[in-house]
């Protein structure tokens, strides 16, 4: 049974309604109204593509290659140009998501061990709170593991989303310290038989040292308890980001190990988490989950081909 | 801050000062290298290209092809127009005789309202102010709850009304609060919001007019790439903000939102929250930033917040030394030991000039600053008082002794002089703008006491 029926596509497609008007909708929009390949429509290309993040290598890929495709395929009309176009974007997307399957909720060891890692404000908690909600409607046991100690009132803001989900969650009692609640967490999990396992930690830059010291040592007190674990590291970005994007990712990677994979969120904005893609290609690190919403069930599996799909269904 | 824009355009400038002489071709050449660099940094797209007009049509105008040094008049015009996009003049927080001056804090989901709010209160209450924090956001788990805490943490009061589900009505009753209680200023906390929903923009225009704010902030993450002109058009047509607070700039981001949302809704950046201690918050200056992006550093904004951490006999001497124009190894040593007191180092080390490009390649942490008070150690008392002293001989036992190599010596005694460079021109140019204006903070500390 997949899991994806149970999501339901209409609200990915909702969801992404926005990145689609702005990507594809643009393009076509600017083919319908030139209909030609020339200087200044390879400029306007080049504008749609830098304003959705994609980056300038991106863009450039882009354009070379469809500057290319137009000498050799000759199309006929605006609708050839269009498909031309469409044809190369999808490439693209599919060079740099297709290889990953999407998340399989068949875990195959229990504690599964998660850590919800990234900068402030991106979303963490509300991911994990919705996370927790994906797994236990997968018929899992959950432990969330409240490990940002830093944010004032981040444990009640946890705390609140793990009722919603109906999960249970550990908290710091006295102790300020992290690592102490994360080693907690996964201790007691494992003498309950808990399935899964999400830590959530405090926002930090990731170009804070000592902020990055704190989270190898979160991971070094989990392996105590369970030495393979984490299972997976996720990084969670804000579909808002620009290319510092790419930093995040390649900073939090680094002091841990590796990333096992990305939850993009806020996707129900105007903003279209073109990094995303610039952070696939250079690190080959797959998104997993995306945030369409505040709502408890708006954190969809992703899934790089019903992805595609939902960016250019008519 | 903006480091890395400021590395890349230098790569760049340099290419064009080893040229010597500037061709049609190596100005295109040049501009197109900047122009990806502003792309990199997330400036926007129709921002960039107007910039990279305006700076073409400038340099040719003045004629730089036939000029003795191109490379100095190219940055002269980037750092113009750098000035110009970013908005000449700085810009405090408006108040009104009404009690209390209400500021309403909008913006997206996680761009740091909360937070800032509290910064903010801390701030005003430094310059004087009496601010009440009132809790709008009705929405996000604990949100209130936050701010409550925020609030104990820097001793000011939080206004706040777990059972009522209406920021209009909450923040009326907060201005009520306020007006029984002596308090000046009301900082309104609301929810994020996306400007695409429509049902939340109304709700904070319906707060806007019921609240009829002196002043409405929009806090946004330094972080955001594209979408923040987006973002920040929609926000303004709805609700014609007075001024950008810039959140997160401590990270590594190059922040070409900053850029991009002044030229686009032409409003002032009026403040950066550049750590996660709740003092890390910086009046911004648009013509410092500019000069920060070309690699000048920004000392003012050092000296400034020295000062306002400084104890007051520390400050006068700082005074003294300044007028006397004597700045030497001490007080070098003196300032590096008050960092420690102050919130984000990254943030604050990035404000002495080339300090930011030295320790690109390092961790920007408290071994940084040990490393530089340790060359300093490592100096006889003469040798601090006299800086001329340092000599290839002295250079190489201090490096010895310090246990650094000598270029990381002469790193330092490199940006000592660039800092003692920069003292000299305040005392020298404007000296008198300066010294009134951090008499002024001084002295009402004084009153304060």
């Amino acid at each position: 049974m997949s899991f994806l029926d149970k999501i339901g596509f209409g609200k990915l497609k909702e969801g992404l309604n926005k990145t689609k008007d702005n990507l594809i909708g643009k393009v076509n929009r600017l083919v319908n109204a030139r209909g030609v390949i020339d200087d200044e429509f390879l400029e306007e290309l080049e504008e749609i593509f830098i304003s959705s993040d994609l980056g300038m290598d991106t863009a450039e890929l882009l354009i070379t290659r469809i500057k290319e495709r137009a000498v050799t395929d000759k199309y006929i009309d605006q609708k050839e140009l269009n498909e031309l176009i469409n044809s190369e974007i999808r490439k693209v997307f599919y060079e740099t998501t297709s290889e990953f399957k999407s998340f399989d909720f068949g875990l195959k060891q229990t504690p599964f061990v998660i850590i919800v890692v990234g900068v402030n404000g991106v979303g963490k908690t509300t991911s994990i709170g919705k996370l927790a909600n994906n797994f236990k409607k997968a018929g899992k046991s959950v432990l969330i593991g409240s490990a940002d100690t830093f944010r004032a009132a981040a444990n009640d803001q946890l705390d609140i989303w793990a009722k919603r989900a109906d999960v249970e969650i550990i908290q710091s009692k006295s102790t300020s310290d992290p690592a102490s609640v994360a080693f907690d967490t996964v201790n007691s999990a494992v003498s309950k038989g808990t399935d899964v396992v999400i830590i959530d930690t405090a926002g930090r830059l990731h170009n804070k040292s000592h902020l990055m010291e704190e989270l190898k040592k979160i991971k070094r007190v989990i392996q105590k308890v369970i030495p393979e674990a984490p299972h997976e590291t996720f990084i969670v970005i804000d579909a808002t980001t620009g290319q510092n994007g790419l930093n995040q990712a390649l900073e939090f990677s680094k002091a841990l190990d590796g990333l096992t994979g990305i939850i993009l969120t806020k996707l129900d904005g105007t903003a279209k988490g073109g990094i995303v893609l610039k952070i696939n290609k250079e690190m080959k690190l797959p998104v997993r989950f995306i945030g369409v919403g505040e709502q408890i069930d708006d954190l969809q599996v992703f899934d790089s081909k019903s992805f595609t799909e939902a960016l250019f269904e008519k | 801050m903006l480091d890395d824009l400021t590395n890349k355009l230098e790569t760049v400038l340099k290419k064009i000062r080893g040229q010597g002489k500037i061709t049609d071709t190596n100005i295109d050449e040049s501009l197109r290298e900047i122009r990806r660099v502003l792309f990199d940094a997330d400036v926007n797209y129709k921002v960039v290209t107007k910039f990279i007009n305006d700076v073409k049509e400038k340099s040719i105008g003045l004629n730089v092809l036939n000029s003795i040094t191109p490379g100095q008049l190219i940055v002269k015009v980037i750092n113009d127009e750098l000035i110009k996009l970013m908005g000449a003049e700085r810009s405090g927080i408006k108040f009104s005789d009404r009690i209390p001056s209400v500021i309403l804090m909008v913006g997206l989901q996680g761009s740091g309202k909360t937070t800032f709010s509290a910064k903010l209160a801390k701030h005003l209450k430094s310059k004087g102010r009496n601010p009440l924090l009132a809790a709008c956001d009705v929405y996000r788990p604990a949100a209130i709850e936050q701010l409550r805490i925020l609030g104990k943490q820097i001793s000011i009061p939080v206004y706040t009304d777990d059972n009522e589900k209406n920021p209009v009505k909450i923040s009326n009753a907060a201005i009520q609060y306020a007006r029984e209680n002596a308090r000046d200023t009301l900082i309104v906390d609301t929810a994020g919001r996306l400007a695409i929903d429509e049902e939340m923009m109304n709700e904070v225009a319906a707060l806007k007019k019921s609240l009829n704010p002196e002043e409405i902030l929009f806090v946004v993450d330094a972080m955001t790439g594209q979408d923040a002109v987006n973002t920040a058009k929609a926000f303004h047509d709805k609700l014609d903000f007075d001024g950008v607070v810039l959140t997160k700039l401590d990270g590594d981001t190059r922040g070409g939102a900053a850029l991009s949302i002044k030229a686009v809704v032409n409003v002032p950046i009026k403040f950066s929250g550049i750590g996660e201690k709740l003092d890390a918050i910086e009046e911004f200056h648009p013509d410092r930033m500019a000069s920060r992006i070309l690699g000048k550093g920004d000392i003012v904004s050092f000296v400034e917040k020295a000062q306002n951490e400084f104890d007051l006999s520390e400050s006068g001497k700082l005074e003294e030394k300044l007028r006397k124009n004597k700045f030497d190894y001490n007080d070098f040593l003196a300032y590096l030991a008050q960092i420690k007191k102050m919130g984000s180092l990254s943030g604050l080390l990035s404000m002495i000039p080339g300090a930011g490009k030295m320790l690109k390649n390092q961790e920007v942490d408290d071994k940084v600053l040990v490393k530089i008070e340790s060359v300093i150690q490592s100096m006889t008392k003469k040798e601090r008082e006299n800086p001329n002293l340092l000599n290839g001989t002295r250079r190489r036992r201090i490096a010895d002794g310090s246990g650094n190599s000598i270029q990381q010596v002469n790193r330092v005694i490199k940006q000592f002089e660039d800092m003692q460079k920069m003292m000299r021109q305040f005392s020298k140019d404007k000296g008198r703008g300066i010294m009134k204006k951090m008499k002024l903070p001084a002295n009402f500390m004084n009153q304060l006491k």
